[in-house]
């Protein structure tokens, strides 16, 4: 009834092939910007916006970055940690030891040095495929690991191997309060999604996805499974090291190699698949998924009113999170986002059934 | 999918409601970080048992602190940097008193997040070695230690197991270290104690969370060292020592620093353990007098937080110590802020710099013997250095050295260098004599 393309007709191209062709998408895409620039700030708690708001959204942009390797190239990575912390620490590099480096500037530097790590080790994607270049991935992440902990240049010669970062500030602007905090990252997760989603609508993000459906096909009809597979490579780095970037200045302030372990790179592919592989708001809700649900599980044995200790509490934190994976996927094996396309289709039918 | 929705939005109406103050704001409350999950657990829970039974000791004994009672509240943080943020992001809106993280790792974040939301870090025996001085790091107290001064009590006591400090001239002496700031903290202080002294350090780091020792002790048996010093935390620890024990290293010759020197790293290993030396802050049995009122108020009303038989073990006397002073450092401050009122983490902090523990406040506490007297001041955050070896004979652990103190003379100057250049890497300035007196 109510989402409906009744009397939207299109007069041009562009109108066309805008990415919001429906007038209720737009009008519910501009609520959503205007909630999360200007209510989100406004009315939160400083624990919302510090403990789950910013790390939500720091993880969908590395989520978004994850997807376009995975999701829309098909090459699976188990890297992404690892090209998160080069992020963190070419950023850092760049600001501890270039005087006046402003951060927005730091902070792409080190999506350039993650750039340049990832196309390295996407170079063996063009001989192999599937689960042997997860394993080349791998490679990735414990070789960051080392080179994090055992070369002194990296940490900026730091004794204890833990950095830190000093006072934030955006062309004067100091970004040290959580709600400037949450401000900068939102900024960054809108721009880099609107150039991402682009970018896959465009014919970089066919090759893309022709390179994921059948890889021999699209060399056959003049796709160049290189350029392809390393642009896949590069930009998605890219925006997981501005990501990696962002935890460790915004979020975390401090860190030390173990804060972009194996875990993160595991968080991160299960973000996507559960959220939805080749989408972008999938990767959205993925992130709210394994960033937001373990947060609230955390408290839901408390809510029970029977006393409980922090070990039990958290064990079975864990076993619900592992449960609701499972009942998701089975339930709708493309993930989340393919749930809220299907419920979008219904709503198009609404109140009707058929 | 209705109650999954009624759930959702219960979760959303929690989190956006503004956090409250600790209801009634008539209770001291302290937060408290721990893990009792993941590899550090079997260390990390008798730690956090300590402190929560020496706190319902004092509102059961004592009636609180000057009549205010105190609360707590538990946080898992697992020993990860970003959960023990995320805890001290929810529970710091609750009027802490103070932290103990329990991590350096963790300790390293908030040390950055502490002097804006004004509430002081107790990190004993562990953290920043470089915030013993006060007059940079205002709200961190690495009381009665740190790494660098267990790393030079350590070589002070093989300098005199080989009859004097310049006979250690061509020795060796292997680190075997948990890879993480935590196991690099010692380092600096062994650097500079190698330049003085003559010999050979290696560095043998071990993977966090190390499990897997074999190639660590692989080097170990080709490098032959006279001594080892451990620097483990966890599963580390009795790891390290089955390799050992693997690998024929002699445990005599095996020093840990005191987070490796406790029951859950040798119990495994029992009589393959035995002659491991360790550092121990403070005693451990049952025989102290608090340890023997939390018997009486605590376990024996059923009010226990973990085993009775975890009670006075070395972590867990630890946990109690560390809990102790915390709650003497808001009794300090209320004598002046104002006794029988909630302190606030401004004022914990004035009582944390101005503590004075001598013998006899030691012993209306019920620590006598387990801790020697301790004092800060506003540029000394740390209070005491005292520490003594203790070794494992298979079934329990005895003090086989005197009492140590680290040396000043080469303390002092390396502290003040780093945090001088911690000071001016985060643009701080150090504190005036002026400001210490607020």
């Amino acid at each position: 009834m109510f989402y409906r393309e009744n009397g939207q007709f299109k007069t041009s191209y562009a109108a066309d092939s805008q990415i919001l062709p429906i007038r209720q998408d737009r009008i519910g895409m501009a609520l959503l910007l205007g909630v999360a620039f200007v209510v989100v700030p406004l009315l939160s708690s400083e624990y919302l916006l510090r403990a789950i708001l910013i790390p939500f959204l720091i993880l969908s942009l590395a989520a978004l970055g994850l997807n376009v390797l995975v999701g829309y190239c098909g090459q699976i990575s188990l890297g992404s940690g690892a090209f998160m912390a080069v992020g963190a620490y070419v950023a850092y590099n760049c600001q501890a030891r270039v005087e006046g480096m402003p951060l927005i500037v730091a902070l792409l530097a080190g999506g350039l040095g993650a750039t340049v790590l990832g196309v390295a080790f996407g170079l063996p994607s063009l001989r192999i495929k599937g689960l042997y270049l997860a394993v080349a991935t791998l490679a990735a992440q414990f070789f960051v690991d080392w080179a994090c902990l055992r070369l002194k240049w990296v940490t900026n010669d730091s004794t204890s191997g833990s950095v830190g970062i000093a006072h934030l500030d955006v062309a004067g602007f100091s970004v040290e309060s959580p709600a400037a905090r949450y401000l900068l990252c939102l900024g960054f997760v809108v721009v880099f999604a609107l150039a991402t989603k682009n970018l896959v609508r465009g014919h970089i993000g066919r090759s893309w996805m022709a390179m994921r459906d059948m890889d021999v096909a699209a060399a056959v009809i003049g796709i160049r499974p290189m350029q392809a597979k390393l642009s896949a490579f590069a930009v998605s780095s890219f925006i997981i090291g501005v990501a990696g970037a962002l935890w460790g200045f915004v979020h975390l302030g401090s860190w030390e190699p173990a804060a972009f372990g194996i875990n993160r790179s595991f968080d991160l592919l299960f973000m996507v698949i559960i959220g939805g592989l080749g989408s972008i708001s999938g990767a959205f809700f993925g992130a709210a998924f394994i960033v937001v649900l373990p947060l609230v599980l955390d408290k839901l044995p408390y809510w029970t009113g029977l006393p409980m200790d922090t070990a039990t509490a958290s064990h079975l934190a864990l076993m619900i999170f592992g449960a609701l994976i499972v009942f998701f996927l089975i339930k709708e094996p493309h993930g989340l986002a393919r749930l809220w396309a299907t419920a979008k289709e219904k709503l198009r039918l609404w109140p009707f059934p058929h | 999918m209705k109650t999954f929705i009624a759930c959702a939005a219960l979760a959303a109406l929690q989190l956006f409601s503004p956090v409250a103050q600790a209801e009634a704001a008539k209770e001291q409350f302290f937060p408290l970080l721990v893990y009792r999950t993941g590899p550090y657990s079997p260390n990390g829970t008798p730690w956090a048992n300590g402190k929560q039974d020496y706190i319902k000791l004092i509102n059961a004994r004592d009636g609180g602190i000057n009549g205010v009672k105190l609360s707590y509240e538990e946080c898992e943080t697992g020993y990860a940097t970003d959960k023990g943020v995320e805890c001290y992001e929810r529970l710091k809106g609750k009027g802490a008193s103070l932290f103990d993280p329990q991590a350096t790792g963790i300790t390293f974040a908030l040390t950055d997040k502490v002097p804006g939301d004004k509430i002081p870090l107790i990190t004993l025996g562990y953290g920043l070695s470089a915030s013993a001085d006060g007059g940079v790091f205002a709200w961190n107290f690495p009381l009665m230690g740190s790494y660098w001064t267990a790393a030079d009590v350590l070589i002070q006591h093989l300098g005199k197991k080989e009859g004097g400090l310049d006979k250690l001239k061509g020795k060796k002496i292997a680190l075997v270290y948990h890879d993480s700031p935590f196991g690099k903290e010692p380092i600096p202080l062994l650097d500079e104690r190698q330049k003085m002294h003559g010999f050979e350090l290696i560095k043998i780091p071990v993977t966090a969370p190390g499990v897997e020792q074999k190639s660590a002790w692989l080097q170990v048996r080709q490098a032959r060292p006279d001594y080892v010093l451990l620097w483990g935390w966890g599963v580390m620890n009795s790891t390290a020592l089955k390799e050992a024990q693997a690998t024929g290293y002699p445990r005599e010759k095996m020093y840990g620093v005191w987070w490796s020197g406790a029951e859950p790293d040798v119990k495994d290993v029992g009589e393959g353990a035995k002659g491991y030396n360790a550092l121990n802050l403070n005693t451990s049995g049952q025989s102290p007098k608090v340890i023997q009122d939390i018997l009486k108020y605590v376990h024996g009303k059923g009010q226990g937080t973990g085993p009775r038989d975890e009670v006075g073990s070395v972590l867990y006397t630890r946990g109690l110590v560390i809990q102790a002073l915390a709650v003497e450092a808001v009794r300090r401050a209320q004598e002046r802020f104002g006794k029988g009122k909630v302190m606030t983490g401004e004022q914990v902090r004035w009582g944390l710099e101005n503590l004075a523990l001598d013998d006899k406040k030691l012993g209306s506490l019920g620590l006598t013997g387990v801790i020697r007297p301790i004092s800060t001041s506003c540029t000394d955050h740390q209070g005491s250095t005292w520490v003594r070896v203790h070794t494992w004979d298979g079934k329990q652990w005895a003090f086989s050295s005197d009492w140590y103190q680290a040396d000043e003379q080469i303390l002092k100057p390396m502290v003040k260098a780093a945090a001088d250049k911690y000071a001016g890497e985060k643009k701080i300035t150090r504190r005036t004599p002026a400001e210490c007196q607020s």
